[in-house]
């Protein structure tokens, strides 16, 4: 193993683990904000303790993410800083102002929901949880404006040795950034709702506060089911984004060897990625991957073959990645219409509720399987068709990154095994008793 | 002219941090020395507990900044200084978790080894940076290409550890000031004690600093080459330094002690100030050879992004220094023990 792996092996582990947690902060705030703006707005003391019990599980989760994602801002400059000084000029500076516009209002307003419940008045407390979810998604905002760039780079010219802005508002709204905004909060929001669900529907097969929880099932499945019908409408322009800027994403998420004029899409694809071909191809749609990459069912998709050998990502890992993550998308979207029809029963649908409890872990195995395509598709390249992988690490050694990577593994997974346990036990105890709730207007809800 | 401002905007920034995230460093270290009970120690946390997130996004601000107006020393620095950097960055993750997770579970082996993070994780960013900032104004063995000679061990050297301790001392006696003005009971009474033997030992360790710092760093010859030009610097940071240091004492007696934390503060913004004054324009000196130093000049982003940048930082740090500043003030309130014990932590 050289540098460039296991420095390529840390920032994976880094985001990967960090990506753990950000999903369900960006959605679960929005749906405690949902709770409590309804109980300024009715009185209805249920929502209150609602926020407060999933505010509970959500600081937990917050903690991890605030920590790790640290350590993602440092790593470009300890393990990748021939990257950050050739891109430094546009990618810094949208990390700087995600710092300056998200972090700190996210994490000076979480403080003053945390430690406010008695010395806010309900209206001005709902304001800063608000605030905390607006900061948080308007980080998400900016990180993928800078990694849409890493995508697609746009506004900049070769200058002077590295990558110089020239055009800001080209950088900030290009289609490139919008698609992946949508894509990637709405696959967020949706692991909230089903985060949200699930623990509902552990309580709810208790029969323990039945009411307390159906409120948040239901919260929970509308918010899901909008955005799981946006993600798979929205998922499908996103194809198209891709084969339009990163052919080779495209063919690599295919398994697409020979360039090919009305690509059919197959029901069963086993790619051979060291013969170049695939073992198997079963069940072809005729015309389907040219009709969804270019919405023409005789239009000509380009294989793998016909770009340089040093030009193409891996081939197994992307198209798994796809496979997982669509799949996941469509069960989601049956799953939240079901739950639709059911919602004015649901204790009685014990079936659905334990289908529920256990697809809690699927949203995040979609997000991540997202993730693998997005950045494994996008090798050898670190910006796409600007800067290889291999040409943006440090100048540095095996005997510095070896141990630093140890470190990342071991202790993200003592955190990661923390906050869950943490989160398991939190989420099983379900909220305070009514009165508990009320007398001690939950100093800090202890 | 854009790089000089962003230069001192990045002094600035990393001064505010040492200013605020310091008193929680110096808490987390303080804390085996002043709590013995479990009401103390929840008093401590708690005296932490709105604050440390807020403050810790001043580094995260101070590293994008240095990202964003000065890639290639972002770059070079960074890189360089890997192993004591992933050390800082490995500390500051279990000392946030540990402040928000202690309390999340009542088991005493839980809450013991979350102490135990705390303590390593706060007084080894301390010393660390202070290593680490001794070194960039001594210089660091970056050759023609911005590649580091050296390893965690060159920074260990008599001038970075020196520099190291006066970061841990300076923040010992901040976070035992923010003890007194925010806290009641027992530990407020122990960190009234302890105060003035702080000041004594840091007001030792800061002289001697700023004397070995004449040996050790070009850092004065700024100030002696371009008098006119650094006639503001040389004025006005010595007398803060020095200044802020007697009225520390000065307000120690008086037991004004609000009056005492922000002459703290004013120490902080200083000591660093006076470090980064003496730097200019260099950014990142190497002690190899002058011409390899990283300076404002060759290490900038594009004129560009630079003004684009001031206008995002002209914008919103003023907001954000607005709405700190009334947190801060929100909670301002001693934490008392009753407090402490039915709350959080």
């Amino acid at each position: 193993m050289d540098v460039l792996w296991l420095s390529r092996l840390q920032f994976a582990a880094a985001t990967f683990f960090h990506f753990l947690f950000v999903p369900l902060t960006l959605g679960l705030s929005i749906l405690i904000a949902i709770m409590e703006t309804i109980y300024v707005r009715t009185g209805d003391e249920d929502y209150k303790r609602m926020a407060k019990f999933w505010g509970k599980l959500f600081l937990i989760n917050f903690t991890i993410g605030v920590v790790t994602g640290i350590t993602l801002e440092f790593q470009f400059g300890t393990n990748w800083s021939r990257y950050s000084r050739y891109v430094g000029d546009i990618f810094g500076s949208l990390l700087a102002i995600e710092a300056s516009v998200a972090f700190f209002l996210e994490s000076t307003f979480i403080a003053v929901w945390a430690f406010g419940w008695n010395k806010l008045s309900p209206k001005a407390h709902a304001v800063s949880i608000w605030l905390v979810a607006i900061a948080s998604n308007l980080s998400a905002v900016w990180i993928l404006i800078a990694n849409a760039w890493m995508q697609h780079p746009v506004g900049y010219v070769i200058r002077n040795g590295r990558a110089e802005l020239t055009d800001f508002l080209a950088v900030i709204t290009q289609s490139a950034a919008v698609h992946q905004f949508i894509h990637t909060v709405s696959g967020a929001y949706i692991l909230a709702g089903f985060f949200v669900m699930g623990v509902s529907a552990y309580h709810l097969l208790r029969k323990q506060n039945t009411v307390f929880f159906t409120k948040s099932f239901r919260i929970a499945l509308a918010f899901a089911l909008v955005f799981a019908i946006v993600e798979v409408v929205q998922g499908h322009a996103n194809g198209a984004k891709v084969a339009a800027i990163q052919p080779t994403k495209l063919a690599a998420m295919e398994s697409l060897w020979e360039t090919t004029k009305s690509a059919p899409q197959y029901l069963l694809v086993i790619p051979d990625e060291k013969n170049e071909r695939n073992l198997l191809e079963f069940g072809a749609i005729p015309g389907a991957l040219s009709m969804l990459a270019y919405h023409d069912t005789q239009a000509t998709v380009k294989g793998l073959k016909d770009f340089p050998k040093d030009e193409r990502p891996p081939v197994t890992l992307p198209f798994i990645s796809f496979r997982i993550m669509v799949g996941l998308g469509f069960l989601f979207l049956a799953l939240t219409i079901y739950g639709w029809f059911k919602r004015n029963n649901l204790e009685n649908n014990r079936g659905f509720l334990k289908v529920m409890l256990f697809a809690l872990p699927l949203p995040y195995i979609a997000n991540e399987a997202g993730w693998m395509l997005a950045e494994v598709g996008r090798q050898p390249w670190v910006v796409y068709g600007v800067m290889k992988t291999s040409a943006a690490v440090s100048p540095i050694s095996v005997s510095q990154v070896l141990p630093s990577l140890a470190a990342f593994i071991l202790v993200y997974s003592l955190l990661g095994a923390a906050a869950f346990y943490l989160m398991a036990t939190h989420a099983r105890k379900g909220p305070e008793p009514y009165q508990v709730a009320m007398q001690t207007g939950g100093s800090e809800n202890a | 002219m854009l790089e000089s401002i962003w230069f001192i905007l990045w002094g600035v920034l990393w001064a505010v941090y040492f200013m605020l995230d310091g008193f929680d460093l110096g808490i987390g270290t303080l804390m085996p020395f002043l709590a013995k009970t479990e009401t103390e120690k929840r008093v401590m946390y708690s005296a932490m507990g709105p604050y440390w997130d807020g403050n810790e996004v001043w580094l995260i601000a101070a590293g994008g900044v240095t990202f964003a107006a000065f890639p290639t020393t972002y770059a070079v620095m960074f890189s360089g200084l890997y192993s004591a950097l992933m050390l800082i960055l490995f500390a500051l993750i279990l000392r946030g978790v540990a402040i928000e997770f202690r309390a999340k579970m009542d088991h005493p082996t839980w809450k013991a080894v979350w102490d135990g993070c705390l303590v390593a994780g706060s007084f080894l960013p301390a010393l660390l940076l202070g290593v680490a900032f001794a070194n960039i104004f001594q210089g660091i063995p970056i050759d023609a290409d911005g590649i580091f000679q050296g390893t965690l061990f060159t920074l260990l050297n008599p001038y970075g550890l020196f520099g190291g301790v006066l970061f841990v001392s300076m923040f010992l006696l901040h976070g035992c000031l923010w003890l007194i003005v925010k806290t009641g009971g027992t530990v407020h009474e122990k960190a009234a004690a302890l105060v003035n033997k702080l000041w004594m030992a840091l007001a030792v360790i800061a002289v001697g600093f700023l004397i070995a710092t004449w040996y050790a760093t070009r850092l004065y010859d700024n100030y002696i080459q371009n008098p006119l030009m650094y006639v503001v610097p040389i004025v006005l940071i010595p007398i803060i330094v020095v200044g802020a240091l007697i009225m520390v004492r000065v307000y120690l007696v008086k037991e004004h002690w609000w009056s005492a934390w922000f002459a703290s503060s004013a120490l902080i913004v200083g000591v660093t100030l006076f470090g980064v004054a003496g730097l200019y324009p260099n950014l990142l000196p190497s002690s190899l050879n002058p011409a390899f130093s990283m300076t404002i000049y060759n290490s900038a982003s594009s004129q560009l992004t630079l003004k684009i940048m001031l206008g995002v930082a002209l914008t919103f740090v003023p907001v954000v220094i607005a709405y700190q500043a009334w947190v801060y003030n929100f909670f301002k309130d001693p934490v008392t023990e009753a407090e402490a014990e039915e709350a959080y932590y």
